[in-house]
């Protein structure tokens, strides 16, 4: 059984101008110890899906439809008190900018023997060997004489590391990862990926890395989805969708990846930007970009449809479509 | 932690030989001293005289050392009003001025924190709501009309509290307090309610404001995501946070007690120092003036020098980098 | 006309007929200044015309009350001044100062920040450490000092004719550093563009730069919180009055008023000191709301 399924799920914010749709119908799934990888563009709602996985939508925005299931169970419509207990044990999470995601008054130690002795039963004792270990396993040289450190007597890359070892020291079996890397700087990004893969394989947990970055998911993850104005433009298996992508919009972003194996001219881009919120066009939200739109393409959203290996919301598989 | 302290210090000396220079300037040349001393009429041998014992016509900085360095041995000149030492009338008066905006203090704080950080975190609570258009009554209504306002309601009307003086005073080693018996208390409680008021109102308005900014912030959306309780965020991991400034602006409001015992002060007829100052303004006896601003100059130091200490106790990267957060002022 | 239908189709015009407070505050200030500024016109006696008051009519409680009669309607004082009148002639003062104050202490303000941004340096450190000092005391204790100093410093009949600009003089002054310190910000920063720069090569003197160039670009901040400070500035008229070391009584300003029926708290008349408080508190509630309104609208963040 998948660890984490989605469906349907629906994040709206409403507005002065009107309800604002910002994820519209998305649905996929996690099975246990997968990586899935949600690419995108600013604003597709990548970190918006994982905002509502972990139940931490901002108001205003809310969940306006759909389930989200852990273990089968729905975790979409639990009480705060509920939902409370499943943050940090069931489903850890990392955040984008190391520099601001840890309390700068406490010690690290503090902070990872506080998160671990509100899920698990550990004496402070106990608790406070394990934070040890914990900052040993995620590469903090010295641990045992650093553990009473402060935030910021660490390097940026140390301190995404304190970060992952804080989401994941209660054990969770999911991990939403929204732009670890993003902040840091590029001689770090490969260390701290390599670290996440590493860690959550040893422990077995599940990861739903979102990123703008091609080349992380290509590397890390085993599937992919991409996302697009609010929707699940394409998912499938990584190697499918980098190699043979079967969306328009993912074939785009793929030629966007410098390689050094194929020399090319240029890198491809695709020309225009993703709609706004409140301007999202009729029928495929991407027609007004795509380089084979036809007819269809203006009047009717597409659902995802089966294309090969992947699927992909786009009318050129469907069933008879113009050009087959 | 040790020259950390020192270097405060002596950043407060150049501030304190300015006001001193002030106070200096103040008697040396507002007014006509030896006018002052020697009423309406006089001769010119007597005026020389009097030039001469006030050594106003020895050189300037001659005159300014002398001044710094009596005011170093708590003596300040004459009251032209009351003849008496300023430095004796001050001593006199600050234990009735440090009582009140002692409990002024503490009445601020002790409901001004909790209830800014109630408002912060219900923020669109009912309750939450009413107590913030009550604040901004509090910060609205000028002190001396909320001294008015409560003594028309528990003097006038009720009779439960007396509206003037400081009741029966006890002496404890030569030390005048009204803390000690029941009518010395009941005349404090109008007057300290008065001053704090509206500070309180303010510590309550910017813990709140403090704590929706801090609210906000990604460590305490990780320390969501990590499932701690919401006790823990809110009352460890956010109002600590909240601390930081709240620390600093609190001490500045402490320093606006002084200033603001003046009126509460003149409405209650409390007699402070306050009341003292405004007595001397009134018929310009500048030595009291002068003496009074050295003396608040001297507070406002120490009140910073407090919350500096305070800041390097809440704040660990104080601790390190000494430098980056004491530029503040 | 075209901007004013733009301006009231604005995001900020919605939120202003959104939000009652804001709405109800600009109503009062309205009245309130509407009421002084016509109080000629408008006040049914003229308080300062000595030769009409009779203690006669002195103590007369408002016309609600039992004892109080329909020719004055919230009553008089212990001189027999209509207190209606009075208030109006009172807030008239007091906004008068208020705005003086502000406006001085503004040209103070600016004139230091264009200065200490736009030179730097030396020039820059002497003005902000003298600013910072001064910071540290709380506004009304410095107008208070201020205005003792003037006290004692100005022969005594050229101090009574001058009061009024004593008073705005030391209010002024006890408020120009928070003003010097935003313009200093914003002139440091706009020193930096290319149309300064551009103004320096074709040869502008640093004074035209900073008078004609700089200071339009760095106006709109430092009126927002002038705006906020106009409450403030009031209440400091206010307490000084109350004080005593304000106006005197003869040209009353709302503090006055106070301060005069305070004396009479205790023998029951209690509308000689209370009308002029709703008065004055009402005005600078309203300022309040509506600054802290306008703060919030302006902040895109608490949306």
């Amino acid at each position: 059984m998948a660890l984490l399924e989605v469906e349907d799920l629906i994040v709206e914010f409403p507005t002065r101008r009107g309800v604002l749709r910002a994820i519209d119908q998305v649905s996929f799934a996690i099975d246990p110890g997968e990586v899935l990888g949600v690419v995108g563009e600013s604003g597709a709602g990548k970190s918006l899906t994982g905002a509502a996985i972990i139940g931490l939508l901002e108001p205003p925005g809310r969940i306006a439809g759909g389930q989200i299931r852990l273990n089968g169970e729905r975790i979409d419509n639990l009480s705060p008190d509920r939902m409370r207990p499943i943050r940090g044990r069931q489903i850890g999470a990392i955040f984008q900018d190391p520099l601001t995601t840890l309390n700068p008054l406490y010690a690290i130690g503090r902070q990872l023997v506080e998160t671990m002795q509100t899920h698990l039963p550990l004496s402070d004792r106990d608790a406070r060997e394990r934070a040890i270990k914990w900052l040993e396993d995620v590469g903090i040289p010295a641990a045992r004489q650093r553990i009473d450190a402060y935030p910021h007597e660490f390097s940026g890359g140390m301190r995404q590391r304190v970060v992952i070892a804080l989401a994941l020291c209660a054990e969770p079996r999911l991990v939403i990862a929204d732009e670890p890397t993003t902040a840091l700087d590029v001689s770090i990004q490969a260390q701290i990926i390599a670290l996440l893969k590493r860690i959550t394989r040893e422990h077995g947990t599940a990861v739903m890395l979102v990123t703008h970055d091609m080349g992380v998911i290509a590397e890390t993850a085993d599937r992919v989805a991409v996302m697009y104005a609010g929707r699940i433009a394409e998912i499938g298996p990584v190697k499918d969708v980098v190699l043979t992508p079967a969306h328009p919009y993912s074939e785009g972003l793929m030629g966007s990846i410098p390689s050094l194996e194929h020399r090319v001219e240029r890198l491809r881009q695709i020309d225009g930007a993703m709609p706004r919120l409140t301007a999202i066009p009729q029928g495929c939200a991407f027609n007004p970009r795509c380089p084979s739109t036809f007819a269809r393409c203006t009047t009717e959203r597409p659902n995802l449809l089966h294309a090969g290996p992947t699927q992909a919301a786009c009318w050129l598989h469907a069933k008879g479509a113009a050009n087959g | 932690m040790f020259p950390f302290i020192l270097a405060r210090i002596l950043q407060a000396i150049p501030v304190l030989l300015t006001v001193a220079g002030i106070s200096f300037a103040l008697f040396a040349y507002v007014g006509d001293p030896v006018a002052q001393m020697l009423g309406q009429d006089f001769t010119l041998a007597q005026r020389d005289a009097m030039v001469h014992a006030l050594g106003l016509d020895q050189p300037l900085y001659v005159q300014y050392g002398k001044f710094v360095w009596a005011a170093l041995h708590g003596e300040f000149g004459l009251s032209y009003r009351l003849a008496k030492p300023v430095g004796t009338l001050i001593l006199e008066r600050l234990p009735a001025t440090m009582e009140l905006a002692f409990c002024a203090a503490t009445l601020a704080l002790c409901v001004g924190v909790p209830l800014g950080v109630y408002t912060g975190i219900k923020r669109n609570g009912a309750l939450a709501r009413l107590i913030m258009i009550l604040s901004l009554i509090g910060v609205s209504l000028p002190t001396f009309l909320i001294g008015i306002l409560l003594i028309l309601i528990f003097a006038v009307l009720l009779g439960w509290l007396p509206s003037f003086g400081r009741g029966t005073l006890t002496e404890i080693l030569g030390y005048h307090t009204g803390l000690l018996s029941l009518s010395g208390l009941k005349a404090l409680i109008l007057p300290a309610v008065t001053l704090g008021l509206f500070q309180m109102t303010l510590i309550m308005r910017l813990v709140r404001a403090e704590m929706l900014e801090v609210l906000r912030s990604d460590y305490i959306k990780f320390a969501r995501a990590r499932g701690l309780s919401t006790r823990a965020i809110n009352f460890g991991h956010a109002l600590k946070n909240t601390l930081v400034p709240v620390i600093t602006v609190v001490g500045l409001q402490l320093g606006g007690l002084l200033a603001f015992s003046i009126v509460t002060e003149t409405v209650f007829q409390w007699p402070g120092m306050g009341l003292l100052l405004v007595q001397s303004i009134a018929v310009a006896d500048i030595p009291v003036m002068s003496t009074y601003l050295l003396l608040i100059a001297v507070l406002f130091v120490a009140i910073n020098l407090i919350v500096d200490l305070l800041y390097y106790a809440v704040d660990p990267r104080l601790r390190l980098n000494r430098r980056s957060l004491t530029g503040r002022g | 006309m075209n901007a004013l239908s733009r301006f009231f189709d604005s995001d900020f015009a919605y939120s202003f007929r959104r939000a009652p407070v804001a709405v109800i505050s600009t109503l009062v200030l309205l009245i309130c200044v509407g009421g002084a500024v016509l109080a000629p016109m408008l006040a049914p006696y003229n308080p300062f015309d000595l030769a009409s008051l009779s203690l006669m009519d002195s103590f007369h409680p408002p016309a609600f009350m039992a004892e109080g009669d329909r020719t004055h309607l919230i009553g008089t004082d212990d001189q027999g001044r209509d207190m209606l009148s009075a208030i109006m002639y009172g807030t008239r003062i007091s906004i008068f100062v208020g705005l003086l104050a502000i406006a001085f202490a503004l040209t103070v303000g600016i004139s230091v920040g264009l200065l200490a941004g736009y030179m730097g340096g030396t020039v820059d450190a002497i003005l902000m450490r003298i600013a910072d000092v001064q910071l540290t005391f709380p506004s009304i204790l410095i107008a208070l000092l201020v205005d003792g100093i003037l006290r004692a410093a100005l022969p005594r009949e050229f101090h009574d004719k001058m009061e009024i600009w004593v008073l705005i003089f030391a209010i002024g002054i006890a408020r120009w550093p928070q003003f010097a310190r935003t313009v200093r910000g914003s002139t440091m920063v706009e020193r930096g563009r290319e149309y300064v720069m551009a103004a320096q090569v074709i040869g502008l003197s640093s004074r035209r730069i900073m008078t004609s160039h700089i200071l339009p670009n760095v106006l709109g901040p430092v009126l927002v919180i002038a705006t906020l400070n106009l409450g403030l500035a009031i209440l400091d008229e206010a307490t000084l009055s109350f004080l005593g070391v304000g106006l005197a009584p003869t040209e009353p300003s709302l503090g006055t008023l106070i301060r005069i029926g305070n004396n009479f708290l205790f023998s029951g008349e209690w509308w000689i000191t209370i009308f002029p408080g709703i008065m004055l508190a009402a005005m600078v509630l309203s300022i309040n709301l509506l600054g802290d309104w306008l703060r919030d609208a302006l902040n895109p963040r608490l949306r």
